[in-house]
């Protein structure tokens, strides 16, 4: 599915460009985006280092074990097939708590060495079902204060910067318990499919 | 404000414990570091891969024409239609759509109800696209079974919950 949206989204932007003359925004686009993803990456590169380095001492001390065990009960529900006292689980609830407060610079480094730690679990290239919860969960935001959002606000002389953040946490919430319905949804599918074979 | 204490607050925290606990903080802050490196260079050839793609379409002006098809959809429903480009964009691209929500909020003013549906949209929704690219790309998972499908179909519940929240909370 990645593969036909990524060929559709270049294909079909290439071909509309030449009909509706913008094959010159195209080709600016090219290369400036060439650049903003190294950019990006070396950025990222910073996050990852500081973040991955203070989550191991974390690791070390115990920190990670004593959060994991803390919200045990809740998160074993939504990720089954986790080992109790796996390092996973650590490293998942720290994106989780870190994407809360809107630490998205923290929330990334922690999300990424967590799928590090399911890929280890899984030992395969493909997907498995608690790194599909797990993205579920991230892509439906977890942000219960949104920081960015209300620095905006602020600054357009808003006269109640925060008055979004009742609405922005009862939509979080939702689209949250949707992702993990759909995810389940796709889940029984896929295992009663296997069930047929 | 509390914000900026934060992160000062947890290294503080680790530090304090990894002393109490004998771990030799420093050295296993530069083990650990060592996987960031690896993860971020893994990172590029996906990150880049995709963000070609979406500029591409982006600025052939497709993107600007689905959306003209949808517009008179969305009068029809009673929603301001200037929010309709952000509910696309918000899955695709994380700069782009922050980009339109400060449009917006700067244009229709942050108390609008088109400046408070662009606000609640930015913070309840994330960008599907990039964190499925980069989580899976740094990890080298070449099938994504359902994981798009499900993050797509879970945005456009969000997309939907935050214009009917941000109705019946400020209308």
């Amino acid at each position: 599915m990645v593969n036909l949206i990524w060929v559709l989204l270049a294909s079909v932007g290439i071909i509309f460009a030449a009909f509706n003359g913008t094959m010159e925004e195209v080709n600016q686009a090219i290369f400036s985006t060439l650049d903003e993803a190294v950019m990006i990456t070396l950025s990222l590169a910073g996050v990852l280092v500081f973040w991955l380095g203070l989550m191991k001492i974390a690791e070390e001390a115990g920190l990670l074990r004593g959060l994991a065990a803390l919200f045990r009960p809740f998160v074993q529900k939504i990720f089954p097939d986790i080992p109790k006292d796996d390092p996973a689980m650590g490293y998942i609830l720290s994106n989780m708590t870190a994407n809360m407060f809107g630490l998205g610079n923290a929330a990334t480094p922690m999300g990424l060495k967590a799928m590090k730690e399911l890929k280890r679990l899984s030992g395969s290239d493909k997907a498995s079902r608690s790194m599909i919860t797990f993205l579920a969960i991230n892509t439906s935001s977890l942000t219960l204060i949104p920081t960015t959002v209300i620095a905006i606000r602020m600054k357009y002389g808003s006269v109640a910067p925060t008055s979004i953040v009742g609405a922005t946490i009862i939509a979080t919430i939702i689209s949250t318990c949707a992702a993990l319905l759909i995810d389940r949804f796709f889940h029984y599918r896929r295992t009663r499919m296997l069930n047929h074979d | 404000m509390i914000s900026i204490w934060f992160i000062p607050g947890i290294i503080l925290l680790v530090l304090a414990m990894a002393t109490w606990k004998r771990v030799p903080a420093y050295e296993v802050f530069v083990e650990g570091s060592k996987e960031g490196i690896q993860i971020a260079i893994s990172l590029l050839p996906f990150l880049l891969g995709m963000m070609v793609s979406i500029a591409i379409f982006q600025a052939s002006g497709a993107m600007g024409a689905i959306l003209k098809v949808f517009e008179p959809l969305m009068q029809a429903i009673g929603v301001p239609e200037e929010i309709l480009p952000l509910a696309f964009i918000r899955p695709i691209s994380g700069t782009a759509a922050l980009s339109m929500t400060t449009e917006l909020i700067r244009t229709f003013g942050p108390d609008s109800l088109i400046g408070q549906l662009a606000s609640t949209m930015q913070g309840s929704t994330d960008t599907t696209l990039y964190i499925i690219t980069v989580y899976f790309g740094a990890v080298g998972i070449k099938r994504m079974g359902d994981a798009l499908k499900v993050g797509l179909l879970a945005d456009l519940v969000g997309i939907i919950a935050a214009i009917v929240v941000v109705f019946i909370l400020f209308q």
